[in-house]
Order: structure tokens, then C-alpha cells, then sequence
């Protein structure tokens, strides 16, 4: 009881500090980068979910964060309903998403489940495309609404993910820890053994796969907000899926500081050098340093700080 | 004959045009030692992957304690009772020894609340089989007999009262063998029936109380360690024509 | 339909080597599209440098994928597959590398469409009444040479051979007295000499950009796994299902469809038969 108490305390400090830095106003810049680094902590703490607790590897995640991103511009577009009401449209849409894909998982493991997601994340794209309602392939402008609750409207929303982050990071770090968290690593080891000795699969991927959707839809709902111009190649980036597995590959993938670290690491070393050097030369970096982390250290930064201190 | 625990029901399992099993039928009463041959491809490991739910039969039916449960999925099964071990062992890798056994101690057996309970329990477990040393290390750091010791610990952590051993000793010295066999006829003792699927016949024939033959997906004869020796049909089928 | 045929062609020669990497060697390769740009880009270079035919060039490059296939496959050999680690983080690690692999290429020669320029880009023939762009026509005929030679390669020589026993067999390879690993370098280094060439069909059809790679990672797979996992012949009759079907979808529904065909029919091929179409 006592932990729990803690680690809702601890949950409430940083959201506190968050809206805090919000109403400091300082430069508008770190509002709107900050946004960016925070969004990659939901996004990688959503895929590590499924990837790293379950071990089936989504090379889908744009599919479902933008999936939530055109829940949000389809409500704008027919009731410009509140933004609270997107994030949960946007979550509940992308985690119908995740409980079918769990579904492929009973006939599709490893690579085929793999290369299944990133399948439906161009067959989305496609049909995202052809949908004008939605600005199709042209995109489409979103109005922001007028006077956020308070400072100016990329502070608020930063401030909104301040909040999602905190919540996506709570709810992984209760699944590490739970009877549900060494049932998805049992099943990860190897799912038939798991079976076998009780675990039911099928029910705690298909939860993986939701939870995981959910997440990641959430962090894709405020997303035409803070663009305000949406379109299909920004919100289907394959940037997302490198991202989304780079993060928590070079953070460590079995516990929930790994995601984290790594979004933050990762996420504000691109800020910067987007800023500094070249996009392009930003995505370089990512490229690389995923292939020398999945080569020289497979257990990620949280690997490599316990093999120190083991020792 | 005591009513029987398992009951198995003209079972059947094709895989495409392939029959791996045809109609067979076979009945393991409680607290028995079971043996169950036949030569390579006769369709022991397709049985037992029926029996244990990891494949949908075809046809005929399962039954477990007199309830139906051709249609109940593996996991359920395992809680109610009927818990495999693999002929490769299949360890859960990232884990300690003794973390691969709470995993069925708190899914199968369901000691669920309590963290400490179920880590005294592993170790007990571990003790029992002689295991205790390496309850920390990670199933990569363990030897050929200490993989297949974990198997079974990991086994009899899922509390069952019929246990399926599919060829826990295939490939151990004969001192290893014996090792093995003396935990299995502990947990008998115990009142766990066992399933013993096996090609070293010396174990087989020590083990088990009744033998059923399979071959080509085929009972072919059932009886005594003895009267299995001496059946000309039986030999027929290991030795060919 | 006979431009969907061409294509079926020209398609069965770029999934040639995820066919024989992912089919037969249960690599998950999902870099190959990338090296098929790589490709694209080696004969747009030799084109404008020194003027040289862009598929004369792909053939001339396959020695030098040949070597970067093989160090790679030793790359991901040592790291993954030896410790046992091969299926999760060797898909990240492949992923890493298309991803390298397209941002370099973006980094040098921009994100502008580039093409190549050869006497018979231009031209067609008439064959009773339908005219035939040779632009599509020899991409075609050039694939199904491939796919002949690969097949020659596979049947009849020793090292083909025994690339069929690493897929099903290990211990047939022993008899045969080969070491796996090399036969496994052998195949990987060829899948992606497969790939210098298949690049350059690729951009004698169409001019190209670095992320052409992302539309043809779901072709090549699809054809692979529809083509039933490592069959060649296989793979031909996926691949001309595939070119008709793109083709008729961009016809009826507009080009911006075509590409979600080849995706939907992989999900569907997978969900619903993993074997494929002449699959086991």
C-alpha cells in the first residue's frame, strides 16, 4: 500500500512540475520540443509493451498513432468535440486496432507478425488517403480552439502530455510488476511452455496488444492540435516505427525505465540535432546507434548500468 | 478397476493428408504408472500434445476426471490437473531457476497473493530435486541433466495429478537415468499418475505398471511390462518385417 | 493486363532475393528493399558518370553486393544468430540497416527523383495491336532470366544444392561435408548480388527515390510468402498475381490504390494460408 501511495505521489510531483514549467513561459521552443520528447515516452513505453514485455515486435506503431490522430480530426471536423473527449476517442479507436491485431498473434508469431504490421500500417495510410473527409492526401488544416485553460495553447498541450506520459509510464510500470507482467515475459521466453504451465496466452497478448493500441492512439489524439495541419505522410512517418523500437532497444527493453531513457535521450538528442545539423542527419544517427545497440549492448542502457553495479 | 482419471476416446488427429493418430483409445486410472511406446512417428508426441490441448483432436473425445474436456484450451487444462514436461526442455530463458517455477506456481497452482510464499515454495520444489544450488542461475548456465531436472521441477510446480513426462531422459548416462527415474517414482508415491513416454525400454519396463503400443498412429497392444516383451505383434513393429 | 504481366515479371526478380534469404535461409531480412535502391542508385551513378547501360551496371555490381551481402550475413551472424538471439533483435537489427541504408542515400544524392537514360527507354513494339514499352518489356525478360539462373543455381550446382539441404536438413549438410555458416554466407551474399540487378530493372522502369524501398518491402514479402516460402517457381506465379492485380486495381481505382493490393493481399495470405499458394 505504502508503494503504491509513493508511486502516485511520485506521478503527481512531475505533473505538478509539468504544468509548473508550463506556466513559467519560458522560451516557446522548449514547450514545443518538449512536446515531441514527451509524446516519443508515451509512444515507446507503449510499443515496449508489446515488444519488449510480450516480445512480438510492432513495426505497425504509425498505424495506430495515426489512427488516433484522424479519430481526433474526424470529431473536429463533425463536433469539434473537447480535447479530453479526443484523447479518449483516439485511445479507444487505435485499442479496437490492437485487439485485432492480437488476434493475428494466434496464427502469426515472429517476423510474420511483424511484417503483418507494418502491412496494415500502408493499407491504413492507403485508405487515409483516399478519405476526403479528412483532408485526404492534400491534408488538412485544424483550427485550434480559442483560450486554452491556461498559458498559450503548445504550453497547454504540453502540459497534456506531461499528464499522458505519466499515465502511460504508471500503467506499464503496474504491468512489469504484476502477475500479468511474468506471464508476458513467460510466453515471450516461449509461449508454448507458457501455455503449458497455465499462463493463458492468448488472453494476455490480446490485453498486451489493446493496452498497447490504447497508448498509442492517445499519443497520436492531440497530435493534429499541436501540427494543426495534418496529412498523411507526417502522421504515417516511418520515423514513428524506428523510433517506437529504437527507444526502448537502446534504453533496455524489460523494465519500464528503459523506454524512458531512451525516448529522452533519443528523442531530445533528435530535437537538437534537427535544429543544429539536418533531419536527415538526425534519422542517421538514429539508424546507427539502433544497429550498434542491438549488436554491442542487447540489454540496452538499464542492461549495461546493471552489468556495472553487478560488478 | 478404480474409475479412471483420464480417459481417452478414439481420438483422432490428421495433419493434411497425413493421419498421425486413428481412433485411439486408452484409459490411465488414478495413481498409476503408465508407459506409453512405440517407434519413431507412431504418434506418442501428436497424444500427448492432444491430451495436453497444445492441438485440437480431429476426432473422439478427452476426458478428465469423468468431465469432457476435448474442447477446454491448454491452460485451463494444466490448472485442472494434467501438466506436460517437454521432450527438448523449453525453459523460460530470461528467467532464474527458481523465477521459472513461480511462473506455474502462481498461474497453475494459484498461489497468487503472496511474493515470499511462492519463492519458499519454488525452493522446496528445487530441494526435492535436488536443484536447490542453482535456483539462481539462468537455465543457460545449467547442464544436459540439470535442464531436464528443471523440467520436471518446473512440472511438478504446477501441482498435477497426472503428469506427462514425454522423454525426460533421452540422451542422460545411465546414472542419470536412474536419478531421474527415482524422482518420478517419488512423485508417484505421492499420488501424481504419471505418463511415461520413453524409448529407453529398461526405463520403461522398470517404470511403468501397464504399457500401451502404438504404431502408425495405432494402438497395437496394451499390457505388463512382461506380456509387452513377449508380444510378437509388439516386435513386429519395432523390428519390421 | 500484358503491363501487369510485364510487371509480374520485373517483380519476380526483385523478390528473388528475399525469396532465397527469407524463404530458404529463415533470415528475416527486411533490409533486401533497401539494397534493391542501393542498387538503383549504383546504376543511376554509372549512368550519368560514364554514361554506362544501368542494367549492364547491375550486373557488374553483383560482385561487389556479393561482398557486402556476405559481410553483412557475417555481421548479423556473429552477433545474433550464434548467441541464439537471431528472430527479435535480428528484425530490429535488419530494420536498423534499411534505415541506414535509405538516410544515406537521402543524405548524398537528396530526396529528388532521379532516373537513368537508355536508347530503348522510349521505344515500344507492336504486338498484335497491344503496344509494348521495352521500359517494362526488358525489365521482364531480364527478371525471368534471373529467375532461370537462379534456378539452374539451385538445382544443379553444389552449392545451390546445398543451400536446399540448409532449409530443410542440417544433417544432409553434414553428409555433404558443407560447413552451414558458409553455405549460409554463400546464399545471403547472392540474395543480395540479386539485388544490385533487381535495382537496376527497378529504376530503368521508373525513376526512383530513397524511400522507394518502403513500397517494396510488403511486394516482396508477399510474393515471397504467397509464392509459398522459398519456392522460385513459387515466387514467379506470386509475383505475375501480384504485377496483374496492382495493375488492374491502378486502372479501376486510380494509382494510389495499387500499392495498398500488394499489403492487403500479404495480410490476407498471411492470416489465412502461411504456407502459401504452392506452399507445403
Amino acid at each position: 500500500m505504502a508503494r503504491s501511495t509513493r508511486t502516485l505521489l511520485v506521478g503527481l510531483a512531475v505533473v505538478g512540475a509539468g504544468i509548473l514549467l508550463a506556466a513559467l513561459r519560458v522560451n516557446p521552443y522548449v514547450y514545443f520540443a518538449g512536446y515531441v520528447i514527451l509524446q516519443y515516452v508515451v509512444i515507446a513505453t507503449a510499443w515496449n509493451i508489446l515488444g519488449g514485455y510480450a516480445g512480438y515486435v510492432n513495426f505497425g506503431t504509425p498505424a495506430f498513432f495515426a489512427l488516433g490522430a484522424y479519430t481526433a480530426v474526424f470529431l473536429i471536423q463533425s463536433t469539434r468535440a473537447p480535447l479530453p473527449v479526443l484523447i479518449l476517442a483516439g485511445g479507444l479507436v487505435s485499442g479496437l486496432l490492437g485487439l485485432g491485431i492480437g488476434y493475428l498473434t494466434l496464427r502469426l508469431r515472429g517476423v510474420f507478425f511483424s511484417i503483418a504490421t507494418l502491412a496494415l500500417s500502408i493499407v491504413l495510410q492507403t485508405m487515409i488517403i483516399n478519405w476526403e473527409y479528412v483532408g485526404g492526401s492534400r491534408g488538412l488544416s485544424v483550427i485550434r480552439p480559442s483560450g486554452p485553460p491556461f498559458g498559450s495553447y503548445v504550453t497547454f498541450l504540453f502540459a497534456v502530455m506531461v499528464l499522458l506520459s505519466v499515465v502511460a509510464v504508471t500503467v506499464a510500470r503496474f504491468i512489469e510488476r504484476s502477475w500479468v507482467g511474468r506471464g508476458l515475459a513467460a510466453l515471450r521466453d516461449n509461449e508454448e511452455a507458457a501455455e503449458c504451465m497455465g499462463v493463458p496466452t492468448l488472453r494476455l497478448k490480446l490485453f498486451a496488444t489493446t493496452v498497447s493500441g490504447v497508448l498509442l492512439g492517445v499519443a497520436g489524439a492531440p497530435f493534429p492540435y499541436y501540427v494543426t495541419f495534418v496529412e498523411p505522410t507526417s502522421a504515417f512517418n516511418l520515423d514513428y516505427a524506428v523510433n517506437a523500437l529504437a527507444m526502448p532497444m537502446i534504453g533496455g527493453t524489460t523494465s519500464w525505465v528503459g523506454p524512458v531513457i531512451g525516448a529522452v535521450l533519443l528523442g531530445t538528442a533528435q530535437q537538437l540535432a534537427t535544429v543544429t545539423i539536418s533531419s536527415e542527419m538526425n534519422l542517421f544517427i538514429v539508424g546507427v546507434v539502433l544497429v550498434a545497440f542491438v549488436v554491442l549492448a542487447p540489454e540496452g542502457i538499464v542492461g549495461l548500468v546493471r552489468r556495472v553495479r553487478g560488478r | 478397476m478404480a474409475p479412471a482419471l483420464l480417459e481417452v476416446d478414439g481420438l483422432t488427429k490428421r495433419f493434411g493428408g497425413f493421419t498421425a493418430l486413428n481412433g485411439v483409445s486408452l484409459d490411465v486410472t488414478p495413481g498409476e504408472r503408465f508407459g506409453l511406446i512405440g517407434p519413431n512417428g507412431s504418434g506418442k508426441t501428436t497424444l500427448i500434445n492432444c491430451v495436453s490441448g497444445a492441438l485440437p483432436a480431429d476426432g473422439g473425445r478427452i476426458r478428465f476426471e469423468g468431465r469432457d474436456i476435448t474442447a477446454v484450451p491448454a491452460h485451463r487444462r494444466t490448472r485442472l490437473g494434467i501438466v506436460r514436461s517437454f521432450q527438448i526442455p523449453k525453459p523460460f530463458t530470461s528467467m532464474t531457476v527458481a523465477q521459472n517455477l513461480a511462473i506455474p506456481l502462481e498461474y497453475a497452482a494459484g498461489a497468487r497473493s503472496d511474493g515470499a510464499d511462492v519463492a519458499a515454495e519454488a525452493m522446496e520444489i528445487l530441494s526435492t530435486i535436488g536443484l536447490e544450488s542453482k535456483a539462481h542461475t539462468r537455465p543457460a548456465g545449467l547442464t544436459q541433466i540439470e535442464m531436464r531436472k528443471l523440467e520436471l521441477a518446473r512440472a511438478m510446480a504446477a501441482k498435477p495429478k497426472l503428469l506427462i513426462s514425454d522423454e525426460a531422459m533421452a540422451g542422460l548416462s545411465s546414472a542419470e537415468i536412474d536419478d531421474i527415474l527415482a524422482i518420478l517414482f517419488r512423485l508417484n508415491e505421492r499420488g501424481i499418475t504419471i505418463i511415461m513416454i520413453e524409448h529407453i525400454m529398461r526405463a520403461v519396463m522398470r517404470f511403468s505398471e501397464r504399457i500401451v503400443v502404438l504404431d502408425a498412429g495405432e494402438r497395437i497392444a496394451e499390457g505388463t511390462p512382461d506380456a509387452i516383451v513377449r508380444n510378437p505383434v509388439v516386435e513386429k513393429a519395432y523390428l519390421g518385417e | 493486363m500484358v503491363a501487369g504481366l510485364l510487371l509480374g515479371g520485373f517483380y519476380a526478380a526483385v523478390s528473388l532475393g528475399v525469396s532465397l534469404i527469407f524463404g530458404l535461409l529463415d533470415i528475416a531480412n527486411i533490409a533486401q528493399p533497401a539494397f534493391v535502391i542501393l542498387g538503383s542508385y549504383a546504376a543511376y551513378v554509372m549512368n550519368r558518370s560514364f554514361g554506362l547501360d544501368a542494367i549492364l551496371t547491375g550486373l557488374l555490381f553483383t560482385p561487389v553486393f556479393y561482398v557486402l551481402g556476405a559481410v553483412v550475413y557475417r555481421l548479423y551472424y556473429e552477433s545474433f544468430e550464434r548467441r541464439g538471439e537471431e528472430s527479435l533483435r535480428g528484425l530490429v537489427f535488419f530494420f536498423g540497416v534499411l534505415f541506414i541504408i535509405e538516410v544515406s542515400l537521402s543524405l548524398k544524392y537528396g530526396v529528388d527523383y532521379r532516373l537513368v537514360e537508355a536508347a530503348y527507354i522510349g521505344k515500344s513494339i507492336d504486338l498484335g495491336g497491344v503496344g509494348i514499352a521495352f521500359r517494362l518489356l526488358v525489365p521482364c525478360l531480364v527478371g525471368l532470366a534471373m529467375t532461370l539462373a537462379l534456378h539452374l543455381f539451385l538445382s544443379r550446382t553444389f552449392y545451390g544444392r546445398a543451400v536446399m539441404a540448409v532449409s530443410q536438413d542440417r544433417l544432409a549438410l553434414r553428409l555433404m561435408g558443407a560447413d552451414p555458416v558458409r553455405i549460409k554466407t554463400i546464399a545471403f551474399g547472392v540474395g543480395i548480388a540479386a539485388a544490385s540487378l533487381a535495382g537496376a530493372l527497378l529504376i530503368t522502369i521508373a525513376p526512383v527515390v530513397p524511400s522507394t524501398d518502403r513500397d517494396y518491402i510488403g511486394r516482396m514479402f508477399a510474393i515471397t510468402v504467397l509464392g509459398g516460402m522459398g519456392s522460385i517457381a513459387g515466387t514467379l506465379v506470386a509475383a505475375v498475381i501480384l504485377g496483374v492485380a496492382e495493375s488492374l486495381m491502378s486502372t479501376f481505382f486510380g494509382p494510389s490504390w495499387s500499392l495498398a493490393v500488394s499489403f492487403g493481399i500479404l495480410l490476407v495470405a498471411l492470416a489465412v494460408r502461411p504456407a502459401g499458394l504452392l506452399g507445403r
